[in-house]
């Protein structure tokens, strides 16, 4: 048995927190502009420009935001538990950030006679790492309502866990069948076997359902009861402004991200590409990348699409048709990869 | 020991980025108690949101046991997805032992969710 992931060489500690770094900047970097793509994109679904005014195509409009928020009144309600409501989205970030180390931007490469694998970590517990960061981000939310002293706030925060914890079981239980497929828990190793084919045509009912579940853990529409303005005001973050605000947001679009890559990992071939491509291994994360503009691109366009939920018919979803589905998935996989 | 340090050097990159993600978080949450703009407290303005009343909220109020029942239930299924993830990697190298041993464990927990089911703790209410 494999008690690690085939890692039989060491990179120097330093290469390590440098390539930590570089991916952490270009995701820094990569983020601004995605709220800007998406309210772009927005404006156009609804015959409209969006965002054009502040420097070339409105591109300039995160960093005038930014400013606007930073001079904001540190504000919090009487009621609310100062240190808890400052701490609660910090945890949020830190929850999502961390998740960013395991996405696979390539496999290990030579640059300049080392070897370096162009990845955060390649571990052996692979999807079970996001999904413990996923566990305490929990507390980044309910801190968050609990701490505001506000109803709308905790109702919020308790809807948010409870849409939250209904979701990830069938996040989990969808990617049994690639797990059974692969063999390995190694996101690298994941995407290696998927050479001969990509997942989501063998495992297109746990890819459907994992995009599901996906929608609903980070909130998006139709699934983001959680801040449902119409009855909720705000949900978790009703209370919060200024950069409070931005820092739930923040995390919102991250995860977001480190989901859209772990479907492009598990199921899209990660940097693979189709017809027998295979191109220098300095194009692999762009090609990670764009499979990610992609999972973004239908982020965004189901939002502009699909009308919201109601929260009985959410809960009755998660429970009673993805969950039977996943472990149908689950059962039906493992009975003919074995035969 | 040197196992130990093994694993640590494996995760040196999550722990920069955890180190990152602090930082950040850190600075986007206190950001505005250094920039921003200074007023006089104003008890009126500083009261939680509320449609027009003046909010009697406390912490400790009550709410609906859907909640507790889901949150039960939620365990119930991540203990099944965690121990389904060591044998779904090695499904294939143990054959059909493991696989008689994966259906009927799941068996026995969908007969645990349809009496769940029946028992109608999936109704929100």
């Amino acid at each position: 048995m494999i008690a690690f992931a085939d890692v039989n060489y060491f990179e120097p500690w330093w290469i390590q927190i440098v390539k930590a770094l570089l991916i952490f900047l270009v995701i820094f970097g990569v983020l601004p502009l995605l709220t800007v793509y998406e309210r772009k994109l927005l404006g156009r679904f609804q015959h409209r420009y969006g965002p054009n005014r502040v420097g070339p195509y409105g591109l300039m409009q995160p960093l005038a935001e930014i400013v606007k928020f930073a001079r904001k009144e540190a504000f919090r309600p009487t009621g609310s538990v100062g240190f808890l409501f400052r701490l609660a989205p910090a945890i949020s970030i830190l929850t999502a950030v961390g998740g960013l180390a395991l996405i696979p931007w390539g496999n290990v490469q030579n640059i300049l006679g080392t070897r370096i694998g162009l990845y955060g970590i390649d571990v052996s517990i692979g999807p079970l790492y996001v999904f413990a960061l996923g566990g305490i981000s929990f507390y980044g939310i309910l801190l968050g309502g609990w701490a505001s002293g506000s109803k709308y706030s905790f109702l919020g925060s308790m809807r948010a866990a409870a849409q939250l914890i209904s979701y990830e079981v069938s996040q989990g239980l969808a990617l049994v069948g690639v797990l059974i497929t692969a063999q390995t828990l190694s996101l690298t190793g994941i995407v290696n076997a998927q050479r001969g084919m990509w997942y989501f045509i063998p495992q297109i009912v746990g890819f459907l359902i994992f995009m599901v579940a996906s929608f609903a853990e980070t909130n998006r529409a139709p699934f983001d009861l959680v801040e449902a303005d119409a009855e909720l005001v705000g949900g978790y973050f009703t209370e919060y402004g200024g950069t409070g605000f931005v820092a739930y947001l923040f995390a919102e679009y991250v995860n977001m991200m480190v989901v859209s890559a772990m479907a492009a990992t598990l199921f899209l071939g990660g940097w693979l590409l189709p017809f027998g491509i295979h191109p220098p291994g300095w194009v692999d994360p762009f090609v990670v990348l764009a499979k990610m503009m992609l999972f973004m691109t239908l982020f965004i366009w189901i939002r502009a699409t699909l009308p919201r939920l109601r929260y009985d018919q959410l809960m009755s979803f998660g429970w009673k048709v993805l969950l039977p589905l996943a472990t149908l998935n689950l059962l039906v996989t493992a009975i003919i990869v074995v035969h | 020991m040197i196992k130990l340090l093994n694993v640590l050097r494996d995760y040196l990159p999550a722990v920069v980025f955890l180190i990152l993600g602090g930082a950040v978080g850190g600075l986007f949450s206190t950001l505005n108690l250094l920039t921003g703009v200074r007023t006089r407290p104003n008890l009126n303005r500083s009261t939680p949101y509320e449609c027009g009343l003046p909010s009697e909220i406390q912490r400790g109020f009550r709410f609906g046991i859907s909640f507790y029942l889901i949150a039960m239930l939620f365990i119930l299924f991540d203990i099944e997805v965690i121990f389904i993830y060591p044998i779904a990697v090695e499904l294939r190298s143990f054959g059909g032992f493991a696989l008689g041993e994966t259906i009927t464990f799941v068996i026995l927990l969908m007969i645990a969710f349809i009496y769940v089911w029946r028992r109608g703790a999936l109704e929100w209410k």
